[in-house]
């Protein structure tokens, strides 16, 4: 059984108290006196070319501290890509420079080419309309096929659309179209998976000191990772050295990954910051946010399975085309390749993958990993494609996945598309999935809806990811040119209570209330003795933060090494205090025992003791009681899925409903099964969202017509159903020592082939041979496609 | 600049504010109560949600001249006098009904009003209620799970940990 607040315990979360009180302190909410603020120019087309911009009279207006352009960053460093993709003839990739304005040419709608800094913000939205700035409009290159066929180019320097063109795995492509070509059956399928805008709640916000006492900077920031953008800023954009540069992201309002990367406004505000010697803040407005966030997903795939008259999966092939947006955001290059084609094998023994990916520039916002991150785009190709053959074969979904599921007694696994997965158990999620979604009863269920003349559909889908992201010598190999280990430090203080400074950052997962419960757990004490520090590059050691649920896996490892560290020293203490050798100390429920006496001596005793080292043999010890771990990971990790819902589709309008949801997980161990459920119902509602109502739309000169709540739908309370979670059939983790897998992305991955499965099952259930919709499945497209059936 | 004079959270405050101040910079900016967000510009998503005469207000729709001689009430208003947090926050705690935080107060203030109007609501009128406030972390299930059970009903049935 879990301690009260030890692993495995549903612990309520300490940090809601100053949530539900508004004493939560974002970046926007730190306000001193003297800040100026900055408000950005914007591109109002997708391509031009800046042919003067004149900020005379801008310059003169009402409170105008200072204006910005181009012209100001053109000695320092751009935004780099961090992993290097090879083409499949062995050529790097294209990277065009990034700059913090843009300087010559205007690359997407919303591409900031000045920036003006006023005592108030209404001073500098004033002086941004005085700006004249001559920007000749260009042809824009919005459809990717169009991309790679013309001769406009987003990036003239490069002289193609194409960023790479990328093969996993290129030795296997040719095994691949043989087992295709002698195939029984093929199926084919064509899908676009839609363009999203992670769409955090707080929007992105950033704010600049500058003492020039001691030369140094610091940036308060929405990050998910305050020491990676202080290393982007530091060693490729500005040039700060890291130690007169402090990064903080304070409370951080979802992120869901557009806050992982390093944008240009952190750089401006940090350089306005210097010039004016005072505070500068920025806070972008939703419009803005949608206009320069990094996008998410954006795939148009072919895929392709080959199948046996008995239904085994002999093949899979793939080729995708990968929006990658005007500019190349920190991990985009990643995003659509190693997080998406090693993934292409599924949860399924099939013995050929190949995929082909060609990343191709265009003016719009920069795309990079949103929750899931290439792993939704796999799991959504191969679910839809193997619920495709499974009608075309007449054989039960449900069936056919379970025939090619790799089996409890064959891991360690190695998949046809280069991963080894470590655990699992895909029949038992099945199982469960089965149970608790009462599919028993999915007739009845469907005679009701039609008694109401609507139809009801079910869908069913298995997936698995990579998360804990990621061993450094592997993803080395593979292009990555950061390594992503994380780190701990743990800090006994002299009165026993204890502070964890983390490289991992929370923005709604609740780490202050999970990690303490590790170390809650380790120590035998009280977890409101433990406190979380993190955020704040000035506290926290070198750790590459929160994203690709990776925070539990790698920077709660790291906890755990530290701890024991910390176990490991105190012993040495608690032996000399009880006048025994180390190796005759036990440590159980917060107590050290001499072992086969009766002395015993409390952790607390211990901590105060390490401070207060009078007669330490100093030679053997060392005083304090503090110790740093940096874990890097021996593998991915490999969270895995069965997932179902049930959809009743009204034939009349082409209105979809979500009725009911059922997801069963493997996340390995839980350390808090209150906060690991509530990560799923996000991701669930993410995916429903992208599966029925979120699409991202440009028109063909490059606008962005979905530019605000009003016309970018997000789900709202009433879209959605009560969800039935389970992670109670988890095999643990084989390579970390808390056994964990990660949880926050796995509801956005399984859900959106779930419900499309559902759709088509809705349908075909109405003689209505439907057999692939486009997702966001809106009314307009559902009836259209009934329509036409 | 107009001289504004109302009363937020029981205490009555006077500024010299623009004429087009909102009210949700005002109770920001000049009033430094930064638990009133801004999520949105377009009166969509709600963080920004307080009571002006005990009706539920977007605090970016109106002008704060325009709340002259209100009674205003926010988020940091809303805990009990002890300082330990209301039936509605603590639901919202007991079954993990948020995660980043930012829409939060939104929704305490949204769920305070609906059960002013409507003391048991169904799942539902819940949902329905909920129209005007965006999150972006919870799927809503334990938002909505949290908003019954602070109404007082039994919430046992309904799935999750």
């Amino acid at each position: 059984m879990p301690k009260d607040d030890g692993i495995g315990a549903a612990t309520l979360r300490r940090e809601d108290v100053r949530f539900l009180t508004g004493a939560g302190q974002y970046t926007d909410d730190i306000q001193a006196s003297g800040e100026a603020v900055a408000v950005f120019a914007r591109s109002n087309v997708a391509n031009g070319v800046i042919k003067s911009i004149d900020t005379s009279q801008a310059a003169a207006m009402p409170g105008v501290l200072a204006i910005f352009t181009g012209e100001d960053f053109t000695e320092v460093g751009g935004n780099p890509a961090g992993w290097l993709i090879n083409s499949r003839d062995g050529t790097p990739m294209h990277e065009p420079k990034r700059p913090v304005l843009a300087h010559g040419k205007v690359r997407h709608v919303g591409d900031a080419y000045a920036a003006v800094i006023a005592e108030t913000k209404a001073q500098a939205m004033d002086a941004i309309e005085a700006i004249e700035a001559d920007i000749e409009e260009l042809p824009a290159v919005v459809n990717m096929k169009e991309a790679l066929a013309g001769d406009t180019f987003v990036h003239d320097e490069i002289g193609t659309n194409q960023c790479f063109d990328w093969g996993w795995i290129e030795d296997n492509r040719a095994a691949t179209d043989a087992a295709i070509k002698g195939a029984h059956h093929v199926t084919k399928l064509e899908l676009v998976n839609n363009r999203l805008v992670p769409n955090a709640m707080e929007p992105r916000s950033s704010r600049a000191e500058y003492h020039r006492g001691n030369d140094e900077y610091i940036l308060h920031t929405t990050s998910q990772n305050p020491h990676l953008t202080r290393l982007l800023i530091s060693a490729f954009v500005l040039g700060i050295p890291e130690n007169k540069l402090t990064v903080i992201a304070p409370d951080v309002g979802g992120g869901f990954g557009s806050k992982i990367y390093h944008y240009g406004e952190e750089a401006l505000v940090l350089a306005a910051a210097k010039k004016l010697n005072r505070p500068v803040t920025w806070t972008a407005d939703r419009t803005e946010a949608f206009l320069t966030d990094a996008h998410g997903r954006d795939h148009v795939t072919t895929i392709e399975l080959a199948l046996d008259k008995e239904g085994n999966f002999l093949a899979f092939r793939t080729e995708t085309l990968a929006n990658v947006g005007a500019y190349l955001s920190n991990f985009s290059t990643a995003t659509p390749t190693f997080l998406h084609g090693t993934l292409m094998a599924g949860n399924y023994t099939v013995p050929n993958v190949y995929v082909n990916v060609k990343a191709v520039f265009t003016n719009t916002a920069p795309v990079d990993a949103y929750r899931g991150a290439g792993r939704p785009e796999a799991t959504y190709s191969l679910e839809r494609v193997i619920d495709m053959a499974a009608r075309e074969m007449g054989m039960d979904p449900i069936a056919l996945r379970r025939k090619n599921f790799i089996k409890s007694d064959q891991y360690p696994f190695a998949s046809a598309a280069g991963l080894e997965y470590d655990s699992g158990n895909y029949d038992a999620l099945m199982d469960k999935m089965e149970s608790v979604a009462d599919i028993a009863g999915f007739a009845a269920r469907r005679k009701e809806s039609e008694a109401k003349g609507l139809l009801r559909g079910f869908g069913v889908n298995a997936y698995i990811e990579a998360c804990g992201i990621a061993p450094s010598n592997l993803v080395g190999v593979l292009g990555s040119r950061v390594g992503l280990y994380d780190a701990a430090t743990v800090r006994v203080n002299a009165t026993g209570n204890i502070s964890v400074m983390v490289g991992a950052h929370s923005h709604g997962q609740g780490h202050e209330t999970a990690f303490p419960q590790v170390v809650a757990d380790m120590l035998g004490i009280d977890a409101t003795s433990i406190d979380i520090v993190h955020g704040d590059t000035s506290k926290i050691p070198f750790g590459m933060g929160t994203y690709g649920s990776r925070s539990l896996a790698v920077c709660g490892s790291a906890v755990v090494r530290a701890t024991e560290k910390v176990i490991t020293k105190a012993k040495k203490i608690a032996a000399h205090m009880l006048e025994v050798t180390d190796q005759d100390i036990s440590f159980e429920d917060g107590i050290f025992s001499a072992i086969g006496t009766n002395k015993t001596v409390p952790f607390g005793e211990v901590a105060l003791k390490a401070y207060i080292p009078h007669d330490f043999p100093l030679d053997q010890i060392e005083p304090g009681l503090e110790e740093t771990a940096f874990y890097d990971p021996a593998n991915f990790t490999y969270p895995s899925g069965a997932y179902c819902c049930e959809v009743e589709v009204d034939p009349e309008t082409g209105k979809v409903r979500v009725d009911r949801f059922a997801a069963v997980d493997d996340f390995g161990n839980v350390i808090n099964p209150m906060i690991v459920t509530g990560q799923v119902h996000g991701g669930l509602g993410q995916g429903i969202g992208q599966a029925l109502l979120e699409n991202t739309t440009y028109d063909e000169d490059g606008q962005l017509l979905s530019a605000s709540y009003m016309d970018y739908t997000m789900p709202r309370a009433d879209d959605l159903p009560f969800f039935k979670v389970d992670h109670s059939q988890g095999t643990p983790c084989t390579h970390n020592p808390l056994g964990v897998k990660g949880c926050g992305e796995a509801g956005a991955i399984g859900s959106p082939p779930t419900v499309i499965n559902a759709v088509i099952d809705a349908l075909q259930s109405g003689g209505k041979n439907v057999t692939h919709i486009d997702m966001p499945v809106t009314p307009h497209r559902v009836w259209t496609a009934m329509q036409n059936a | 600049m107009t001289k504004v004079t109302m009363t937020v959270n029981g205490v009555s405050v006077s500024r010299d504010v623009g004429g087009n101040t909102l009210l949700s910079a005002f109770l920001r900016e000049d009033l430094r109560l930064t638990g009133t967000h801004i999520g949105c510009d377009t009166s969509q998503c709600g963080a920004c949600l307080v009571h002006v005469d005990g009706v539920a207000v977007k605090s970016c729709t109106m002008f704060a001249a325009e709340a002259e001689g209100a009674d205003v009430a926010t988020i940091e208003g809303q805990a009990n006098e002890d300082g330990s947090l209301n039936v509605i926050q603590q639901a919202f705690q007991d079954h993990h009904g948020l995660q980043c935080g930012f829409c939060t107060p939104g929704m305490v203030m949204t769920t305070a009003a609906l059960l002013k109007e409507n003391p048991k609501p169904s799942e539902a009128e819940v949902r329905a209620y909920l129209e005007g406030n965006i999150c972006r972390c919870t799927g809503y299930h334990n938002i909505v799970k949290a908003v019954l059970a602070a109404s007082g009903q039994d919430v046992s049935s309904i799935a999750a940990e």
